[in-house]
């Protein structure tokens, strides 16, 4: 194959990924989000405490993150009908991509936010804040450092999920990586496709790590500066 | 002066966990007038830290009541665990200082100060900047540190930030959770300092919680000693030197020093009035003609006057002593026999000891026994 009959492939394929991507984000960062915070608004010691609650939501989102994602794809392709009316394209492939995210989302969440210093939350309360309050000044500015890294994994394995998705009918760089490297031997289209995923991946983690140390102002000194693939000092 | 800000009658705060219940406040009555610098001391577990939450209802008590500004929080709290919109106005006229600052750390000390004028609803951005700038200015720190974020400060300038956090909503009331402990002791004076300068500016009241009786010689008009839950010693500094046997005074002012041979009687002196401005010793020297030894004092000036103990020894027994320590007694003073035989004994031999003195071994300068009177 030439480069020019790999180019449209491609730039149509990574369009498609990175729509289902992005739109499978959108939607697990809003629903996940507060999924997390009331895991642990509502576990014991939390200002909503509420036990039964918190007990069903844990279990739905460990159901959710068990469930192997090409079964849940499975699963949900009636589900998906009903919304998207269709099960085939990268619109269908948002649906089950989300439902799969979201869960994996809020408990990187709830992590994030529990971590966050009790001490702060009782110097809220201490002013007259609300529940509310605590949530909008204290936990997620808190943990907007953590929150940042989370969604950066939840994007990365959106990517994993989306070459997932692309082969029941999703399309994306994975359903071309299986139509043309297993199915029609073209291994050296494949590779390229493998790259161009490994390019993907490094930019998004390059960018959520910036975006994260931006925010994390728990260290001394100014505002942190990018350093290019050296490890991150603990 | 005499106004009562706050009162706590008869709180009780019970735990339970796992069926076991853990009694942390065991009826607690206590009141802190206007104006005043109160200290609750104790060790850890005694539950000061329970009482300080309990009077701006950060913990609910289970029973009793709290009034803050002649307002029963306890009454605003409802029934539910959320604080209803009156207990968080309430809250907000009653400021609060931690033991490990609490500050955001995503915000500068500056927009930490502005966080409670948020809460509050105070309106304008600029508004709350310039209310912010003056906080931290009264707290002593310069426009420089009000920019940098809590990580670059020292302990000392982010309990002032604290402190400043503490004071934006010009609350009458100000509680302090082990505001200096953990910090360095020279900055611990300062903050206190500042803790007192502020009472005074601004006539606040303040209820503050430690473990460090240094903490209470240094700013508090009062004290009051917890233990197991329970208020077991209260008043100002005078009226609790002015108690026999008081386990704070002796706390606070505490005397060491051991006989220097057999046949001496040793004489633990309070000084809490009138008597502190005379030449005591000398008096009594001069006027028995007997060699007194000073064997350890601890003294302070409180407004002009000296308060605090002090230990002496006379020569002779118990017995050739009793118009002299009778003659002390005239003068005001509080005259304890102290118990520090013991200790002293390291020959074996007959040590003094004062009759009627109960024996406490093992508590130097803290059990002063009594002497028959």
């Amino acid at each position: 194959m030439t480069w020019s009959e790999m180019e449209p492939l491609l730039s149509q394929a990574l369009g498609e990924t990175l729509r289902m991507v992005a739109w499978s984000t959108v939607i697990a960062v809003a629903a996940g989000l507060p999924v997390g915070v009331l895991l642990v608004l509502t576990d014991r010691g939390g200002l909503l405490r509420n036990l039964p609650v918190n007990r069903a939501l844990g279990v739905v989102v460990n159901v959710g993150r068990s469930l192997p994602f090409v079964i849940l794809m499975i699963a949900l392709l009636s589900f998906t009908r009903g919304i998207v009316g269709t099960t085939i394209g990268w619109q269908a492939a948002v649906v089950p991509l989300s439902v799969g995210a979201v869960p994996f989302f809020a408990r990187l969440v709830e992590t994030a936010v529990r971590e966050v210093d009790d001490g702060l939350v009782e110097a809220v309360r201490a002013m007259g804040g609300s529940t509310w309050t605590v949530v909008r000044k204290v936990l997620l500015p808190e943990s907007l450092a953590s929150l940042l890294a989370g969604a950066t994994t939840t994007v990365i394995a959106l990517i994993g999920y989306s070459a997932m998705a692309g082969v029941v009918g999703g399309g994306g760089l994975g359903d071309l990586a299986l139509r043309y490297g297993y199915q029609r031997f073209e291994t050296g289209f494949m590779w390229v496709i493998v790259a161009l995923l490994v390019v993907l991946v490094t930019l998004v983690q390059l960018a959520g790590d910036l975006a994260a140390r931006s925010a994390d102002r728990r260290r001394r000194g100014p505002a942190p500066r990018l350093r290019l693939l050296r490890p991150r000092t603990p | 002066m005499d106004t009562i800000v706050i009162t706590t009658t008869d709180l009780r705060k019970v735990y339970r966990s796992r069926g076991r219940e853990v009694s942390a406040l065991d009826g607690v009555d206590l009141t802190v007038r206007e104006g005043e610098v109160l200290g609750v001391v104790g060790r850890s577990g005694a539950g000061k830290s329970t009482l300080i939450r309990c009077v701006n209802l950060l913990e609910r008590p289970t029973s009793g009541t709290v009034e803050v500004a002649g307002r029963d929080l306890t009454a605003l709290a409802g029934r539910t665990d959320r604080a209803p919109a009156a207990l968080r106005a309430a809250r907000a006229g009653i400021g609060m200082v931690f033991q490990h600052f609490n500050l955001l750390s995503t915000r500068t000390a500056q927009e930490n100060v502005e966080l409670p004028l948020e809460i509050l609803g105070r309106a304008g951005r600029r508004d709350r900047a310039r209310r912010a700038r003056e906080l931290l200015d009264l707290v002593g720190l310069s426009d420089e540190q009000a920019r940098a974020y809590p990580a670059q400060l020292s302990g000392g300038q982010k309990q002032r930030v604290g402190i400043a956090r503490a004071l934006a909503g010009d609350p009458k009331v100000l509680l302090s959770d082990e505001a200096t402990s953990a910090l360095d002791p020279e900055t611990t004076r300062a903050v206190l300092g500042l803790l007192r300068d502020l009472n005074r500016q601004l006539g606040l009241t303040v209820l503050l919680i430690t473990h460090e009786m240094d903490v209470v010689k240094a700013v508090c008009d009062s004290a009051a000693l917890m233990k197991g839950g329970r208020i077991v010693e209260s008043g100002t500094v005078a009226e609790l030197l002015a108690t026999p046997g008081s386990e704070l005074a002796g706390e606070l002012f505490p005397v060491g020093g051991v006989p220097s041979g057999p046949d001496r009687t040793v004489v633990d002196l309070t000084f809490h009035g009138d008597s502190a401005s005379r030449p005591v010793i000398s008096q009594l020297a001069r006027t028995y003609n007997v060699d007194v030894s000073i064997l350890g004092a601890a003294m302070e000036t409180v407004d002009g006057r000296q308060v605090g103990r002090m230990r002496i020894e006379l020569p002779g027994r118990f017995e050739d002593n009793v118009v002299q320590i009778g003659y002390l007694r005239e003068l005001g003073l509080q005259v304890d026999i102290a118990d520090v035989t013991g200790e002293a004994d390291v020959t074996g031999s007959a040590a003094p000891r004062a009759p009627g003195a109960a024996a406490a071994p093992g508590l130097p300068g803290l059990a002063a026994a009594e002497a028959a009177k």
